[in-house]
């Protein structure tokens, strides 16, 4: 946790939880074991913890798993999260470490 | 590393994944490297999909080998409906499950890079696409897009580790590339880390493009180096290859009539030898169609399959005008035995009509070709490359044992003045020379055969002459005042038989008068015979006379003397009468 804080601006706006579901869908495509995907994994997990809180739904695919759905959400470069909710879809490839990107593309910022 | 040293050992005897595409897999000695990675590169609509998909429809379809196709560019329903027009069943072949089609997209304006990444998704893609119908083949179409949709600095690295991964799954792999300038990629880096790489382009000189196809490597096998003229159409790709086979050929010993007797007499008295060129050269109008179609209507009245090009006419007109001659080739298009190919030369330049004859010449497999004239042609193009197709087109057809002629307005004169038409000559077997003789005002044709090797061909000049009932030679005339053909031969004649005539007249006039002579000396004779006959009767009388002369006078002697006696005694008597 004190990695993560390190990495993002103090003042921060937490979103508050809405009464109808997440706010926040998102499907992160992995690939096993690859270190991209492993940092992917465990970097979206602190930017949800941190951040989204309460508001959020993750879905962590792994690809070699779940290769139909590679194909059908046309996967090719891994790790890619796709954002669900809000909308529109966007796609943010990339092991996730530039955090401050990310979290603009959630509009958190 | 044993596997290592190993793998340099296969590779020195290269498999190959046969293409079954038209040519290439002459120039590339048998086709892509089995198993490896190739690289297709080349400018915008050169041709890179449709030869990748028909590598792919040609795999499934002839060597039962199923095929992936990843597209990045278009998608499965557009890549379906592009073939169909192509006379490929594409989705024929997909839903047989002997074609796995899946289209790949990559927005730029959708990612947003946060961090590293790696080409996974499409690893596991290509996998599940290989898995699923049990792939041999892969193709890639194209790589530009990954480049053009993610950072190049993290695709490099990727990109070879997906040839890595493509050779360790034992498919024969085509990545497609877009080339900047020539034969060589944009992005340069697949150049080295693929073992085949080939290059497409598509150039346009005097205002015909020409799609042109060259190896730029082949590690571990040997390939044509030359750059190969290709045409796509209904049927896809077709390559020309310019290699030559003289090695290969066997040759045959079978004679083919030319459908003029007089022809086959001086031909050895058998004709052609079978799978042999032959050119028939001559100004205008001295019957070079005339002979072409002639040997034509002869093969296919023995049922041989025949393809004729003609470059000059158009076939109903051909048809019409030999019916004249009494060559009624109608019958044989009609049942199939003939097959006319009719185009200006001026539509396509000279390797797309090659290509498309050579395509008829796989689908009808004629054993004899003419092509008509083959100097219309020639004016397409820059001489030495046409000369040299044309010879390697030659070379194609005997290794088939394909009898061609062709007709071109060459004559001894032209060849002197330009020297290269002689190159024609080294690639026919048989070079029959049609020339005008003109005399007394009047154009009249000779023929002669300039050579015919492997056999004890005539020296001599004929008349050659066009009837009603097709070709005839006839025997030359020589006089005096040389060699007279046509009319001049004629009053030659005429003037001959003339003076044969007055000859005979006089030979007659003076055998009579030498009749009446002799007559008249026999009568001579006769008469002499009889003169001297008389003459000698007359002797013969006097002879009579004078001895009957000599016996009277004899006894006119006796007489006399009696008389005489008498007398004295009667002269005494009366001496002593008058005493």
């Amino acid at each position: 946790m004190s990695e993560l804080k390190r990495k993002l601006p103090d003042k921060f706006p937490r979103k508050p939880a809405s009464a109808g579901g997440p706010e926040y869908i998102l499907r992160l495509f992995v690939s096993g074991i690859l270190q991209n995907s492993v940092r992917a994994v465990r970097n979206i997990n602190l930017i949800c913890e941190g951040y989204l809180k309460g508001s959020y739904k993750l879905e962590i695919i792994d690809i070699y798993q779940r290769p139909d759905l590679a194909t059908s959400e046309q996967i090719i470069v891994v790790p890619v999260m796709i954002i669900k909710s809000p909308l529109p879809e966007r796609r943010i490839i990339g092991d996730l470490s530039n955090v401050q990107k990310v979290l603009e593309v959630l509009n958190c910022l | 590393m044993a596997p290592k040293s190993n793998q340099t050992v296969v590779s020195s005897k290269l498999k190959k994944a046969p293409s079954g595409i038209k040519g290439f897999d002459e120039i590339t000695d048998g086709g892509l490297p089995k198993d490896r990675p190739t690289i297709i590169c080349g400018n915008t609509g050169s041709g890179k999909t449709i030869i990748t998909m028909e590598f792919l429809v040609k795999g499934a379809l002839m060597y039962n080998e199923p095929g992936v196709f990843m597209s990045f560019e278009e998608t499965k329903e557009e890549l379906a409906a592009n073939m169909e027009s192509l006379h490929f069943d594409l989705a024929g072949l997909i839903k047989q499950r002997k074609i796995y089609v899946e289209y790949l997209e990559i927005d730029k304006s959708q990612n947003i890079e946060a961090g590293r990444y790696d080409l996974e998704g499409l690893f596991v893609r290509l996998q599940n696409a290989i898995t699923s119908i049990g792939a041999k083949r892969v193709v890639l179409d194209s790589l530009d897009a990954l480049f053009y949709g993610l950072d190049n600095n993290a695709i490099r690295p990727e990109i070879r580790r997906l040839f890595k991964w493509l050779k360790g799954k034992k498919v024969t792999a085509i990545i497609t590339s877009e080339s900047d300038n020539g034969f060589s990629t944009k992005d340069g880096l697949e150049q080295y880390i693929a073992d085949c790489v080939i290059a497409l382009d598509n150039r346009t000189v005097n205002q015909t493009t020409t799609r042109r196809l060259k190896i730029v490597k082949m590690r571990g096998s040997s390939h044509g180096i030359n750059e190969y003229p290709f045409s796509i159409d209904l049927n896809g790709i077709s390559v020309l290859p310019l290699m030559s086979q003289l090695a290969n050929q066997s040759l045959s010993t079978v004679r083919i009539s030319s459908g003029v007797k007089d022809l086959d007499s001086m031909l050895d008295g058998k004709g052609f030898f079978e799978g042999s060129s032959i050119l028939v050269s001559g100004s205008a109008g001295t019957g070079k169609t005339s002979l072409a179609i002639s040997l034509i209507n002869a093969t296919c009245k023995k049922k041989i399959r025949g393809l004729y090009c003609a470059f000059e006419e158009s076939s109903s007109q051909i048809t019409r005008n030999m019916r004249s001659i009494g060559l009624d080739i109608d019958q044989y298009i009609k049942s199939g035995v003939l097959k006319m190919y009719s185009s200006r030369p001026t539509i396509q330049n000279l390797e797309l009509h090659l290509i498309a004859i050579q395509k008829i010449i796989e689908e009808f497999e004629p054993k004899i070709i003419v092509l008509d004239p083959i100097t219309n042609l020639i004016s397409e193009g820059v001489n030495t490359e046409i000369r040299q197709m044309l010879a390697h087109f030659v070379d194609f057809l005997k290794g088939k044992n394909i009898t061609i002629l062709f007709t071109a307005a060459i004559t001894l004169e032209t060849v002197k003045s330009n020297p290269s038409d002689e190159g024609i000559s080294a690639m026919v077997d048989t070079w029959i020379l049609v020339r005008d003789i003109e005399t007394n005002s009047e154009r009249n044709r000779g023929i002669y055969i300039l050579k015919s090797r492997g056999m004890n061909h005539s020296t001599q000049v004929r008349e050659f002459v066009i009837t009603d009932d097709g070709l005839a030679l006839l025997p030359i005339y020589i006089s005096a005042d040389g060699i007279l053909t046509g009319s001049a031969k004629l009053e030659h004649t005429l003037q001959k038989e003339e003076q044969h005539k007055l000859l005979q007249n006089e030979i007659k006039g003076r055998t009579s008068e030498i009749e009446r002579k002799r007559k008249m000396m026999e009568e001579n004779i006769a008469l002499l015979k009889t003169k001297f006959e008389s003459e000698v009767a007359i002797l013969n009388e006097i002879k009579v006379e004078s001895d009957l002369v000599a016996e009277s006078l004899e006894s006119d002697k006796l007489e006399v003397t009696d008389l005489r006696n008498k007398i004295r005694s009667s002269s005494e008597k009366s001496k002593n009468r008058n005493k």
